[in-house]
């Protein structure tokens, strides 16, 4: 065990080129999905809290539910939507980068989404009175809301990084984990464990880890931060 | 918008009358207080007005009109802050107006100068202390500019001299000819700056005088109970 984790912490060390390209790709898939969720996650919730309409509660619950989607399933979902026989086929997707970050948004959106619905409620619950005698109306108190809990959003947001990044299963479906080109951190670490290549596996596992406990320090230090600063 | 006309107005929520028939009719000018013990009705009496609550009964006339003309602001007792400056305070409250973002900004910085707040127009809102966030909340509503202010307990839990300030600022936008229409527990206040007074209680307007004639010679038996219970103001009224 201590000569796996000395040949792991060597290949970080050495920075080597296979790491540092599965972690780069890794990072590239990861990013572009929590910027679709949040473009998408962000607004979506920030309306629900605020709209006013039949239905809201089931979507809110059918949301809620969607945060614990099994990444599985969503692989299999998006594998059959971008199959030569599925409706987005015709693109190519299948097997691609662009595939894993389709897999991952989807997992992504509902999260970012439902949490920050929670977030924004709870802010025009304490603001809708005053909005209401000044007249904003519900899409300008969005775009205030979405600024007003910015810091809480971010937080949120850096949740949606931790679930894409730390997710397998369905970008091991839609990636298929080709070497040097859909190989991401999660997947090269089921597969190298299999296979006894354990150094690489650790190797990987120490910077996803890295990776993971950086979020949640840089989320800590954002919430103290905006305390301080905004009150 | 003026005169106000307020007739059989009820607010009963699942059938318990909080306001049972409120009459009253108030004028364009002035400060109007309106005074009761707890549970009156006069917070949601101002709610009401500002269109915050559907009344279960009862009109409401602004001028010749059943709705008010827009030009009317509230501040609460614990007034909304967004975690953004003391200026975006201000100036998002006139984003709903036909401003552009000089006037804006103007109207914004004049208000601030005039509520003492100018020098912490790039601090955060919500660092501020109680008495300087309701001098902000007086300043968003006075950059709208309106006919009708309704202000809400607008010192409770302030200090004598952060109420000193409040009263200054109401006193400052009734002089620039808005009507205020303001409740408080505070007798004193209210006989330093009401020029009449609405006594509510039990869901109904008891009583509706000038200032003077209400704290001297108060015609209802729940005014004179409520004004007997506060007995060192009184004694400050009638020297």
């Amino acid at each position: 065990m201590t000569a796996t984790l000395l040949d792991a912490l060597a290949l970080l060390g050495n920075f080597d080129h296979r790491l540092l390209e599965i972690v780069g790709l890794s990072l590239r898939v990861s990013l572009s999905a929590l910027a679709i969720g949040a473009l998408l996650g962000l607004p979506l919730g920030a309306w629900l809290a605020v709209a006013d309409f039949r239905g809201r509660g089931a979507l809110i619950v059918a949301l809620n539910a969607l945060m614990g989607l099994p990444s599985v399933v969503v692989g299999v979902l998006v594998y059959l939507a971008l199959s030569r026989s599925g409706p987005f086929g015709s693109y190519g997707l299948l097997f691609s980068p662009a595939a894993m970050i389709v897999a991952q948004s989807v997992l992504v959106v509902p999260l970012i989404a439902a949490v920050s619905r929670q977030i924004v409620e709870d802010a025009w619950k304490e603001y809708a009175p005053e909005f209401s005698v000044i007249g904003i109306g519900r899409p300008q108190a969005v775009m205030l809301l979405l600024a007003d809990c910015r810091f809480s959003l971010s937080v949120a947001t850096l949740a949606g990084l931790g679930r894409a990044m730390s997710e397998v299963g369905a970008v091991m479906i839609v990636g298929g984990n080709i070497d040097g080109y859909t190989r991401v951190m999660t997947t090269a670490i089921a597969l190298e464990t299999s296979k006894g290549d354990l150094a690489l596996s650790v190797a990987l596992g120490i910077v996803l880890m890295s990776i993971i406990l950086g979020l949640n320090v840089v989320a800590h230090g954002v919430r103290c931060w905006a305390a301080r600063r905004y009150g | 918008m003026f005169p106000l006309r307020i007739a059989g107005l009820r607010f009963a929520p699942e059938g318990r009358a909080v306001l049972d028939g409120v009459d009253l009719e108030l004028g364009g000018e002035g400060i109007t207080v309106i005074l009761g013990p707890n549970g009156a009705g006069k917070t949601v009496l101002l709610r009401l007005l500002a269109g915050l609550l559907p009344a279960t009964g009862g009109t409401l006339a602004w001028g010749d009109s059943p709705l008010p003309d827009g030009r009317l602001a509230m501040v609460f007792q614990q007034p909304m802050m967004l975690r953004m400056s003391v200026y975006t305070n201000v100036e998002f409250a006139l984003r709903p107006q036909a401003l552009n973002a000089a006037e804006r900004r103007r109207r914004a910085q004049e208000v601030l100068e005039r509520v003492g707040l100018a020098d912490r127009a790039c601090d955060c809102a919500r660092l501020l202390s109680g008495g300087e966030r309701q001098r902000l909340a007086l300043a968003r509503a006075w950059a709208m500019r309106p006919r009708l202010l309704l202000l809400d307990e607008p010192t409770a839990s302030l200090d004598p001299s952060a109420t000193e300030q409040v009263e200054r600022i109401v006193r400052e936008i009734r002089t620039e000819g808005a009507k205020v229409l303001m409740t408080t527990h505070n007798l004193g206040q209210a006989t330093r700056l009401a020029d009449d007074i609405v006594f509510l209680a039990a869901g109904r307007v008891q009583e509706h005088a000038p200032a003077q004639r209400f704290f001297a010679h108060p015609q209802s038996p729940a005014a004179r109970a409520y004004l007997q219970g506060e007995l060192p103001w009184r004694i400050a009224f009638d020297r």
